[in-house]
């Protein structure tokens, strides 16, 4: 067995991890499973795709910068599709979550959650049609760094992006007042409320950070593979699973998880078969169900 | 006029089959308040087992043992029944929307055996020659699906005789009890997880079975049919009809299909061939948009129950931005 695995497992791992950030975070503050997250993901894939052609419409070809496979506009284009993912989220917080939160009805949450994410890739699916589409269609050399693995420039640039972004929210989380806030309110909301933690602004940023994380991993996939409506969707299983293996609530946790169902898939598809990939996350989740529910990180529910 | 009644016979038969899906998620969801996002996976494990109980042999795949109809549908609704006991007995302990993530892997991992489990499933191809009910009619459409109809008609009847019956009975009292007030009806000495894996594995059945009728109905199924759609589609029939009104599952499958299959002869009328495939998402934004929007404005539904209470195993915490955006 070749030790490819692992790089290939290292990249899925850094998507899955990305996305079940945002995952763990609305569970654990807003405590419902948001089954459109996946679809942010793809809609903040076709906004970054989208200006990154409107880019090259407007300055010409731009040479990518030096061994990667792309240039400046791409890396714009991720921070306006970040920005755009997280306005997506915001308001179907507003026009949908919130009001139906209100109600106090915690799993007519989810149902709407499912509805929505139907219905937004449909909506991809109809905007942009079912056929997949690329940033960038050169071929890169892979490097050979020893004991039989290769790499790309662009998978390196990637796993080093995904290592910085895990850094930052993990800071955020643990070092500022806002990600304190955070977790409070995600360990018990209503002492949160008497010491005076303004709720709406912290489900604002869970909201934000959520959404322009599940851009990058969603643009992520899009440079490493491919892009497509159903790219976030089939992320769903995947994500759920490594938010619960890492814990509810755990950023670390999300991340460890991520990773580690990325490697098991990768190694899954050396030795089984690239077919039965989607059935690695399911197993895992069955396991961590039956034998620690809490997951790596969770705390048991006070 | 003869064509116009068969084709009339065709549609309420599929709507139906469609019903008695409802019919098994009203009883998971609408009594019991278990949340099943998988569905199309159960209605599936029928489908293939009923399909491979009663065909005639194959050499290219497992079986084809060539028993009768009926026994298809007695095999789909113990191994339907079987698989949903078993996801609930893996997360009916756990927190309500475990059982709502570990349904959605479910039917993702049934998809994956039926596209790739080829000896078992005929993979993406699926599985032909399912033996029809009146199958010797199949020369006489008319009669052909009046009779078909008329099998399903009353298959739907007795599991909606039976569900009524079962929800007035002790057995539903304590489904409702547990829905409204967890705490009280286990104070009364009542299991609440067992009584929810039967509800859960009652459901199933009924799903299996809804499935295999429809297997025999076509003759032929094939993977496709049982992509996430379905399950969206059957949700909204419910949410529509009324979650937890058994006449409201069935009104609102037939209400739903009937929207849906109208909408579909539209967009093959208005848009050109090669833009089928884009209309057909724009008619799932639409009932997407209607599910969210009917949650939000009359979450019970034509004929529901009165409102319920969350289902929650441990002491209900308050969600986080209770206040809305206003606060």
């Amino acid at each position: 067995m070749s030790l490819q695995f692992v790089i290939d497992g290292l990249l899925t791992g850094s998507m899955i991890g990305l996305g079940a950030i945002g995952v763990t975070l609305t569970y654990s503050i807003l405590r419902f499973s948001n089954f459109a997250h996946g679809d942010f993901m793809a809609w903040g894939t076709y906004a970054t795709l989208a200006v990154v052609s409107a880019i090259g419409a407007t300055f010409g070809k731009v040479a990518p910068i030096a061994p990667l496979s792309f240039g400046w506009p791409l890396l714009v284009a991720l921070v306006v599709g970040m920005a755009f993912t997280a306005l997506l989220a915001l308001l179907l917080d507003r026009v949908l979550f919130s009001r139906l939160r209100s109600q106090g009805q915690a799993i007519i949450v989810v149902m709407a959650s499912f509805g929505a994410s139907m219905a937004l890739r449909s909506l991809l699916e109809f905007t942009f049609t079912s056929r997949p589409t690329y940033f960038s269609r050169a071929i890169q050399i892979a490097m050979p760094v020893g004991f039989g693995i290769r790499i790309t420039p662009d998978q390196i640039a990637l796993l080093l992006l995904t290592a910085v972004l895990v850094l930052g929210v993990h800071l955020l989380m643990t070092r500022t007042q806002t990600g304190r806030a955070m977790q409070a309110l995600s360990q018990n909301a209503a002492l949160a409320r008497i010491v005076g933690i303004d709720v709406a602004s912290v489900v604002r940023v869970t909201w934000i950070i959520g959404g322009a994380l599940a851009c990058v991993a969603g643009v992520m996939i899009g440079i490493l593979v491919q892009i497509r409506p159903f790219m976030g969707f089939d992320m769903l299983l995947p994500m759920f699973a490594a938010a619960i293996l890492g814990g509810i609530g755990s950023i670390p946790g999300a991340v460890l998880g991520g990773l580690i169902i990325g490697l098991a898939e990768a190694g899954a598809v050396q030795l089984i078969g690239a077919e039965w990939r989607a059935a690695v996350s399911f197993i895992i989740l069955m396991a961590v169900l039956f034998v620690r529910p809490i997951g790596l990180f969770g705390v048991r529910e006070r | 006029m003869i064509d116009l009644i068969g084709y009339g016979a065709f549609f309420l038969t599929t709507a139906l089959i469609f019903s008695l899906v409802t019919l098994g998620l009203n009883l998971q969801w609408g009594l019991t308040g278990l949340f099943n996002v998988g569905l199309a996976g159960f209605v599936a494990i029928g489908a293939y087992t009923s399909a491979l109980l009663t065909t005639p042999d194959d050499a290219a795949r497992l079986g084809g043992f060539g028993l009768p109809i009926l026994v298809g549908w007695l095999g789909a609704m113990i191994v339907g029944g079987i698989a949903a006991a078993l996801t609930g007995m893996a997360t009916l302990r756990l927190r309500s929307d475990y059982l709502a993530i570990t349904t959605f892997g479910v039917a993702v991992v049934v998809q994956l055996v039926a596209l790739n489990a080829q000896k078992l499933t005929g993979g993406p191809f699926g599985i032909g020659f399912i033996p029809r009910p009146f199958g010797s009619l199949a020369e006489k459409p008319l009669l052909f699906n009046l009779s078909n109809l008329a099998v399903v008609a009353a298959v739907t009847l007795v599991a909606y005789l039976a569900l009524e019956h079962l929800s007035r009975s002790p057995w539903g009292r304590v489904l409702k009890a547990l829905r409204e007030d967890e705490r009280a009806a286990i104070s009364l000495g009542k299991s609440a997880r067992f009584y929810r894996v039967q509800a859960f594995a009652v459901g199933g059945a009924i799903m299996a079975l809804a499935g295999a009728l429809q297997a025999h109905f076509t003759g032929f199924i094939a993977p496709d049919n049982y992509l996430p759609i379905l399950t969206f589609q059957v949700w909204v029939m419910l949410i529509v009809g009324g979650s937890g009104s058994n006449l409201g599952a069935v009104i609102g499958s037939i209400l739903v299909w009937g929207i849906w299959a109208g909408s579909g002869t539209l967009t093959s009328v208005l848009f050109a061939p090669e833009q089928q495939a884009r209309a057909a998402s724009l008619q799932i934004v639409a009932i997407g948009v209607m599910l969210c929007i009917i949650l939000l404005i009359r979450p019970n539904g034509l004929f529901g129950d009165r409102l319920r209470r969350p289902r929650s195993g441990k002491p209900a915490k308050v969600p986080a931005g209770e206040s809305g955006s206003g606060s």
